[in-house]
């Protein structure tokens, strides 16, 4: 399991061992602030990074 | 006072280890150290039951043995329920928890038992039990069941509880009003100076801990797993449909997205307090990235995303509670032959 948050300093706390930051607590994977292909955009990047975490053997 | 008292096969006297595979017995009157705990209870109290049950049949069929002692504590007509002492013996301690759940939950009668810090029992049950802290030494037998006893009584007589080490039970991480002379900051101070001169104090606080969880190994070949999405987010079907509660939820659902390839604002809403859902109304891939991910099935980096995701609000919710909805949801997702989770966390 991955863990995509903004609260990472609570992930940490609770053990969670893979975890990639969000963007914002009010939308983590997302970014109202920007247009709609760029926000799409970072929402593939962030799930990128989070299937790369489900990959590595280590932290 | 109507006693049932539950323990395993060795305490119940039919043999050590070989004997674990034995299944539910239901016997008369007191047992083993059942006697001496008959004794403890005083005037007025009986024993009236012993359910004896070996702690492999225990672990490996325990819904099976909820159930049947279920059947045996109404039967039986029972005004408290005891299991163990168990010591530090994890099968019996796991057994003893699930059984003292189930009895307090469904006949709302007093239920206790007793462990040593280390069993993996109070990991999961010291917030909803009183656990007797049993140590580890079964010689002490005695004086555990001396601790169980006087708590049991108070239990079932409704007197005062008082604090875990009055008490000798394991500490569940309740919070509760008293009155006191000083101030916070005066006794905040009296405990400063008392460290500073290295003198003993006694802290008000205690921290949560959690135990340090294995990482489980890195999914080898992704572009044949099954990845499902799962949110504390919040985010639910308009209406939503397992009434989840926004605060301290006690349940979570499972959401059909079988062919979207998107998630919109119109069909869903937010059952979570505290974080301003306007942005996820407005578009609830910024929770549950569903979007992203399809294309990522679509493109064979991932296998299959699975047709549900898994929804439940993260808010303000005691550990005994999201531990439970956890399980609850790693049985689920091993049961589909899920390989691998991405939870998004507000």
């Amino acid at each position: 399991m991955v863990q995509i948050t903004s609260a990472m300093s609570i992930a940490k706390m609770v053990g969670s061992n893979r975890i990639v930051l969000g963007n914002g607590i009010i939308h983590v994977t997302g970014d109202a602030k920007l247009a709609p292909e760029e926000e799409k955009d970072l929402r593939r990047k962030l799930v990128q990074k989070a299937l790369d975490a489900l990959q590595s053997g280590e932290k | 006072m109507r006693v049932v008292h539950y323990l395993n096969q060795f305490f119940g006297g039919i043999g050590a280890e070989e004997q674990a595979g034995v299944g539910l017995e239901a016997r008369d009157g007191a047992v083993g150290p059942g006697k001496v705990l008959e004794q403890l209870l005083g005037e007025g109290a009986e024993i009236v039951m012993t359910l004896v049950c070996g702690d492999n049949y225990a672990v490996e069929h325990e819904e099976e043995l909820v159930n049947s002692v279920l059947k045996k504590v109404r039967e039986a007509g029972a005004d408290l329920f005891v299991a163990g002492p168990c010591f530090e013996a994890g099968r019996y301690g796991m057994a003893a928890g699930a059984l003292c759940v189930a009895v307090q939950s469904q006949f709302g009668i007093p239920v206790i038992t007793g462990m040593s810090e280390e069993n993996p029992g109070v990991d999961l049950y010291r917030d909803a039990l009183y656990i007797i802290d049993s140590g580890t030494n079964a010689a002490r037998m005695r004086d555990v069941l001396a601790k169980m006893a006087n708590l049991g009584r108070k239990l079932v007589n409704k007197n005062a509880i008082g604090l875990p080490a009055e008490e000798g039970y394991l500490r569940r991480g309740l919070l509760r009003d008293q009155v006191v002379e000083q101030t916070a900051a005066r006794r905040l101070i009296d405990m400063l100076v008392a460290k500073v001169k290295g003198e003993s104090f006694e802290s008000e606080m205690l921290p949560t801990s959690f135990e340090s969880i294995p990482m489980p190994s890195g999914i080898k070949d992704l572009s044949k797993a099954r990845v499902m999405l799962i949110t504390d987010g919040g985010l639910v079907p308009k209406g939503n449909p397992d009434k989840i509660l926004g605060t301290a939820a006690t349940r979570w659902g499972s959401y059909d997205i079988k062919g979207r390839d998107d998630l919109r604002g119109k069909d869903y809403e937010i059952s979570h307090g505290g974080y301003d859902a306007r942005f996820v109304q407005e578009d609830p891939d910024r929770l549950v990235p569903l979007d992203a991910m399809r294309e990522m099935e679509q493109r064979g980096v991932i296998g299959k995303l699975h047709d549900e995701f898994i929804s439940t609000s993260g808010r303000a919710n005691p550990l005994s509670n999201t531990r439970r909805l956890g399980r609850e949801m790693a049985e689920k997702a091993k049961r589909e032959g899920v390989d691998a989770v991405i939870l998004t966390s507000t």
